[in-house]
């Protein structure tokens, strides 16, 4: 996402130099972010732009996006989804091409927002006066409804209050997200993606899930555990997203909608998914409420409110990656035994470990873990179980190998001298061995103790929010990628620094350990 | 004190030690000389099972190992423990004192009380010459008192036979006579002792007897004055011709 040349401040600095513009056009293309002739930043009247490109980027996440936006079953290569005939429609009455752009959802707004890749986003944003800080936005499309959701055969819920002490899965920057963490009690989990948070549920590592109607309504349609808890509450709509200096773009779109409103269009196309509802019909009664106009909140200055969030998120930065460390030191030191001094079979079994844990991604490792086993075996692993074994399990196998290089420089006049007191090769890897080959080991083991540090970023993607999504959570939310992102990062800096002086401490002490 | 009968010892489809019958009377002290490769090294290592032999019978103060049958580690590390094993090259522990390389086998292997373990290890030291050395790391002692600490640790296991493969060959000629006068003084308590070396004045004054070892077999035994002064075998003389030159 770095794309200096269109960074917000380049608007209100003079012309740059021209070496400076197309060192920066390299940049752009080197980064295969946007094809040529990209309209700039300053332009401010997009339209004669995109018409006269013929295209309009819309951007979406097709990740799990039923019924907005997904692949077809039985067609991986297709798409389809109310968003994807909505904003073909569109682009048909625009005379235009469409070309639809996949990002993550919760990052779909930050990559609007820097321009260049898309035009507007169509992805299911509600207006909300959160949403309406940081973009404008277009007449509502579709209005929807909160929805809990929980598994057959709990007792009937009253509504989010009588939800405290429960554990309820939402999906990052939404309206349902804000609802939840603004109920006193309750124990919010948030996701990425509205696929996850539903089999959680299923596995009882959730007791409900908030989320909007249509999503709730399509996943329960398919499945026989789930059930809606309650009747839908705290409506709101969805509408399409452009720059703030885009907003003309939305004068031309807000006629074609209100259009597809009054000839039926969008009737047509939300029956086919079976998402109309007596709520659409105040679709064309809307009329524009005033824009708020975009904030510049100061997350530095109101850093009493935000270091302690990010603080917190830290503790669990530090305790999946200590937990993590634990794990990896011991069991890559058995891995390690296992494949210099074990039997045939073993030394097989421990080279296979470490070369399936080194040679596949760590993400990869711990939706295995928790979505994998929790699936096919019934073993639901709380998240943070989850986070700390996958950690560990796969640094295990670069620490057997940090241990092995270590055990492998051990002079090996060094055993024969223990065996030669009579030492069995356990006592001798106990009292000559191992010391001195962890004396060689430790700098690459406190480095990857520093790298799990930020590795451990990755397990936000099984709801466990750490350190850099509490950052990506308050970021989006305040727009202030700058205050919160130096905060965060000192507070990294000052965790990988302890742990730093801490190594070097350590291997002092074990140069100078005399016992 | 050491017996060995018909030695074997292979490595992959090379010979090294082709049948080697050895005896040797308590306090005895044996001196092995011969070319690089002969075999000597292997031999020592094969009393101390730090080799494990292919055909043979090694039995030192009657514990006895024979090949052929599974060398179990047991009755390997049964054997071992009769004899004590100098390297070259020291293999001292570098991450422990002086004292604690010495307290390493009494207090691990033996299972000694600590306060017994310490006191016998600084008993040793002294008897090395190095009781003011105690707490220093092998890093900060000269080669010569590595190899002397090295001497006392092996010492400390309390065998029945010392095995010195070239204690002096990694150290300067002026602190060679420290390490050499320690094995003076364990002769002179009646230790038995096998030393390979190719220092032929000491071989001279020290050994009971000389073994020429050449091609994985024991080629000329006798006392010293006569397999270094006047060998019989062309063999030895050829050696003895090459390592000194002034003859």
């Amino acid at each position: 996402m770095d794309r200096p040349a269109t960074h917000p401040s380049a608007r209100i600095r003079p012309v740059p130099a021209g070496a400076a513009i197309w060192v920066a056009r390299c940049l752009i293309l080197i980064a295969g972010l946007l094809p040529l002739g990209r309209a700039s930043a300053r332009d401010t009247n997009a339209w004669p732009a995109i018409q006269a490109r013929g295209i309009l980027r819309w951007g979406n996440d097709a990740e799990g996006g039923a019924p907005y936006i997904y692949h077809p079953p039985g067609k991986p290569d297709a798409l389809t989804g109310f968003e994807v005939d909505l904003a073909e429609e569109l682009c048909r009455r625009l005379k235009l091409r469409g070309d639809f752009v996949q990002g993550n959802w919760d990052m779909l707004i930050p990559t609007l927002k820097q321009g260049g890749s898309i035009d507007l986003i169509l992805a299911g944003l509600e207006r909300s006066p959160e949403n309406l800080a940081k973009v404008a936005m277009s007449r509502p499309y579709y209005v929807f409804a909160q929805q809990l959701v929980v598994r057959k055969g709990t007792p009937p819920v009253a509504g989010l209050t009588g939800m405290k002490g429960r554990r309820i899965g939402v999906l990052s920057g939404t309206s349902s997200q804000r609802l939840a963490e603004a109920t006193p009690g309750v124990d919010t989990k948030v996701y990425q993606d509205n696929v996850n948070y539903f089999r959680d549920l299923e596995v009882g590592r959730l007791d409900a899930v908030l989320t909007d109607g249509p999503i709730a309504q399509t996943y329960l349609a398919g499945n026989t555990k789930l059930v809606a808890g309650g009747p839908p509450f705290a409506q709101g709509a969805y509408a399409i997203a452009v720059r703030h200096e885009d907003a003309s773009l939305l004068e031309v779109i807000n006629p074609v909608l209100l259009a597809m409103v009054h000839d039926g269009t969008l009737k047509q196309i939300y029956s086919r998914y079976g998402l109309w509802n007596e709520d659409q019909s105040t679709l064309g009664d809307w009329s524009e409420t005033r824009h708020v106009g975009e904030q510049h909140r100061s997350t530095l200055r109101e850093w009493t409110t935000y270091l302690p969030l990010l603080l917190r998120a830290a503790v669990t930065t530090i305790w999946v990656t200590c937990g993590g460390m634990t794990l990896a030191v011991t069991w890559g030191l058995v891995l390690a035994l296992c494949r210099l001094d074990g039997s045939r079979p073993l030394r097989w079994a421990a080279t296979a470990y470490i070369e399936v844990f080194r040679g596949t991604p760590l993400l990869l490792q711990i939706y295995f873990l928790y979505f994998g086993l929790a699936q096919q075996l019934g073993v639901r692993l709380p998240a943070g179980v989850a986070a700390v074994l996958s950690l560990g399990l796969n640094y295990a196998a670069n620490e057997a190998e940090n241990y092995r290089a270590g055990l492998l420089a051990v002079p090996r006049g060094q055993a024969e001298a223990a065996a030669a007191l009579g030492m069995s090769r356990a006592l001798a890897l106990r009292r000559v061995l191992l010391p001195q080959a962890l004396r060689i080991a430790l700098p690459g083991i406190t480095n990857d103790f520093i790298a799990m540090f930020k590795d451990s970023s990755i397990v936000s993607v099984i709801a466990l929010v750490e350190l850099t999504k509490q950052y990506q959570i308050r970021a989006i939310d305040t727009g202030d990628y700058v205050g919160l992102g130096l905060m965060t990062a000192g507070i990294y800096f000052v965790m990988s620094y302890t742990a730093s002086l801490g190594a070097r401490q350590l291997e002092r002490r074990l140069r100078h350990d005399s016992r | 004190m050491i017996h060995v009968d018909g030695l074997i010892k292979r490595f992959g489809s090379l010979t090294v030690l082709d049948g080697i019958d050895h005896r040797q009377a308590p306090a005895e002290a044996v001196v092995l000389i011969g070319p690089s490769g002969c075999g000597k090294s292997t031999f020592l290592r094969c009393l101390n099972q730090l080799e494990t032999h292919d055909g043979g019978r090694i039995t030192i103060d009657g514990v006895a190992l024979e090949a052929g049958s599974r060398l179990d580690r047991e009755s390997q590390r049964r054997l071992r423990m009769q004899s004590g094993m100098v390297f070259q090259q020291f293999h001292l522990f570098p991450h422990r004192t002086a004292l604690e390389n010495v307290m390493e086998g009494p207090l691990h292997v033996l299972k000694m009380p600590r306060a017994e373990a310490e006191a016998r290890a600084r008993e040793l030291l002294r008897k090395v010459g190095l009781e003011d050395r105690a707490g220093f790391l092998p890093a900060q002692l000269s080669g010569g008192q590595q190899q002397r600490v090295a001497i006392a640790r092996a010492l400390a296991m309390k065998p029945k036979v010392m095995l010195f493969d070239e204690p002096t060959s990694a150290l300067d000629p002026e602190v060679r006579g420290e390490v050499l006068s320690v094995l003076h003084d364990l002769r002179a308590e009646g230790m038995t002792m096998l030393i390979i070396t190719h220092e032929m004045e000491f071989a001279r004054d020290f050994a009971d007897r000389v073994l020429f070892f050449e091609g994985g077999h024991v080629v000329e035994v006798g006392p010293p004055g006569q397999v270094l002064e006047d060998p019989t075998h062309p063999r030895t003389r050829e050696f003895l011709r090459r390592v000194r030159p002034r003859h």
